[in-house]
């Protein structure tokens, strides 16, 4: 006696089909909403902002008039910024990285550090904005440097840079390393010139994510208390400075209309800044990446 | 040096039917693995090993899946250690120091004991840097020894007329078995005393495995080889000797003809007449 049932089965077929189909067209949906939202913001922006974006607008300093008002002192700042953090958070991310992955023991303690470093990736950037003004402009008396916020950025981005080596790292397969070892090598030996080569690609793709994070970040600058109209340039890490976010954000607020448009330029500026990194990243990622 | 007397007798009280044909031979032994047991975590991996490994020799270890072989071919250059839970007792003598003693160093013990692997694993550089990577990292930087090291390695491995003319290329680009060669000559450029192989040719196709036994052969003028082979044939074309592994334990041990033609356990002529494994 057969089970499957011809007539049965092609009914049920089409009804299959037709639930697929539906499905389909959900997950479809759910994509364009939030592509669509994108793009009526990104509209927005550029139809906005696009008339204050001018060579001038990039030289100037902030102003107390829209028409005069300019980016260089945020722009140059965020570069300063991301002097101190990128080294910084790189360093200890991927240091780190190599520890927990090639170092460590398996054990619960490890485990456990593993665990939370993920975790921490999740804690919210003002929290970590509180922790740099306790720390960094206070305790080791900083103040409201460039050090100061580049130290805490460092931090918040900490765990996202460590996580992504960690993966890069798990991701070179250990035949590689046994190869390595089974020549007598050392394990820095294997790590310096087997794991980190096939690594670093993902590290830079991850780190360079990490950053554009970093450079867009406004809430922990807020709460360090860093200025926002600055008619000078940075002249040395422990010297005041103001950043791209933070002077969009002041922008935002204010009161006249003309000063949204302001705003918009700002964004626009700091949008190609972003762009520009991930490009590099992906650049980086489809150029570099090894295939075992 | 000759041969341990007493290491001599158990071998002899194993292999009773066999007395004759271990005797007749006094070749130096490379390694004398004594009473070697091995756990992971829980499980019984090794049980009381005892087995000599003879210089010159071709040493195949034969056994069904599980039965500890790659463990123990592992357990020489200690590269078992990687896996953490790993526990050991008893001796392995290589060349009368013992391995397992924490003052003997694993980067020192690799050094003089090459491995080969059961997949071929080629760093994804050029082929003159694969060659080269094991004397860079001994110290070795000068541009002619290493140039001297890679040719003298590649013709090793009977590869060189097949590369020669593109050292600079990724070694990915070469068929698995050339791969497989490869990394043999990578193995033989830090001439090493030993050479393991981890079952090198399963996953080669047929005319690669011909010509990697092939190599082994001429290999053995020179290396002393232990061999884990899955394939009976393999062991009895090219090894002298052939160790038989069965759950951990060695049931027998003895010269190839011995094993293959007049195997003194029962279990043993089941396993080679293929009624199980």
């Amino acid at each position: 006696m057969r089970y499957m049932d011809d007539t049965v089965v092609m009914k049920r077929m089409t009804k299959r089909i037709t639930a697929n189909k539906v499905w389909k067209t959900l997950f479809f949906l759910a994509t364009t909403f939030a592509l669509v939202t994108l793009a009526v913001l990104l509209y927005r922006i550029v139809t906005q902002g696009i008339d204050y974006l001018n060579i001038d607008f990039l030289t100037n300093f902030a102003s107390r008039f829209a028409d005069k008002a300019g980016i260089k002192a945020a722009l140059i700042g965020s570069l300063w910024l991301m002097a101190v953090v990128a080294p910084v958070s790189i360093i200890l991310g991927v240091g780190t990285a190599i520890y927990l992955e090639e170092y460590a023991k398996k054990n619960k303690i490890n485990d456990f550090i593993r665990m939370n470093i993920s975790n921490l990736a999740g804690v919210p950037s003002i929290v970590f904005g509180l922790l740099g003004l306790t720390i960094f402009v206070r305790m080791m008396g900083l103040g409201k440097s460039i050090l100061a916020a580049g130290f805490t950025m460092s931090l918040l981005i900490l765990p996202v840079i460590i996580v992504a080596a960690q993966e890069a790292i798990r991701a070179v397969p250990n035949e590689q390393r046994e190869a390595s070892y089974g020549m007598g090598a050392t394990k820095w030996q294997t790590i310096l010139r087997v794991v980190l080569p096939a690594a670093i690609p993902g590290i830079l793709t991850g780190s360079i994510l990490a950053l554009s994070r970093a450079i867009g970040e406004t809430a922990p600058l807020v709460v360090i208390g860093i200025p926002v109209i600055l008619q000078f340039l940075p002249n040395g890490l422990l010297s005041q400075f103001t950043a791209l976010p933070m002077q969009i954000y002041d922008w935002a607020k204010r009161p006249q209309e003309a000063f949204q448009y302001v705003a918009a330029a700002g964004i626009l500026v700091l949008m190609t800044v972003l762009l520009l990194m991930n490009s590099i990243a992906i650049y980086i990622r489809n150029k570099f990446q090894k295939r075992y | 040096m000759v041969l341990d007397f007493k290491e001599e007798k158990t071998i002899v009280k194993r292999n009773q039917a066999t007395t004759k044909s271990i005797t007749d031979v006094a070749k130096n032994i490379v390694y004398d693995t004594r009473n070697l047991n091995l756990w992971y975590g829980d499980h019984h991996g090794l049980k009381d090993v005892n087995l000599s490994i003879y210089e010159n020799e071709v040493t195949a270890i034969i056994g069904p899946s599980g039965c500890g072989k790659s463990t123990y071919l592992k357990t020489l250059n200690r590269m078992v250690e990687l896996v953490p839970i790993v526990r050991t007792s008893g001796e392995i003598l290589y060349r009368e120091r013992n391995i397992l003693d924490k003052n003997y160093t694993v980067e020192e013990l690799r050094t003089r004991v090459g491995m080969v692997f059961q997949k071929p694993n080629p760093f994804p550089k050029s082929i003159y840097d694969n060659i080269a990577y094991g004397p860079r990292i001994h110290g070795i930087k000068n541009k002619k020894i290493l140039d001297e090291i890679v040719e003298k390695s590649l013709r090793g491995a009977a590869i060189w007329d097949e590369v020669k003319d593109r050292l600079n290329q990724n070694a990915y680009g070469l068929s698995g078995g050339q791969q497989q060669r490869i990394c043999i000559a990578r193995c033989l450029a830090i001439e090493p005393d030993v050479i393991l192989m981890d079952e090198p040719t399963s996953a080669l196709d047929p005319i690669s495995t011909l010509k990697v036994e092939e190599l082994v052969q001429e290999l053995k003028k020179d290396y002393s080889i232990v061999i884990v082979t899955h394939n009976m044939q393999q062991a009895a074309r090219i090894s002298d000797r052939t160790a038989f592994f069965l759950s951990g334990e060695v049931v027998e041990y003895d010269k190839t003809d011995v094993i293959f033609q007049t195997p003194a356990d029962q279990r043993t002529e089941d396993y080679i007449s293929g009624r199980f494994g």
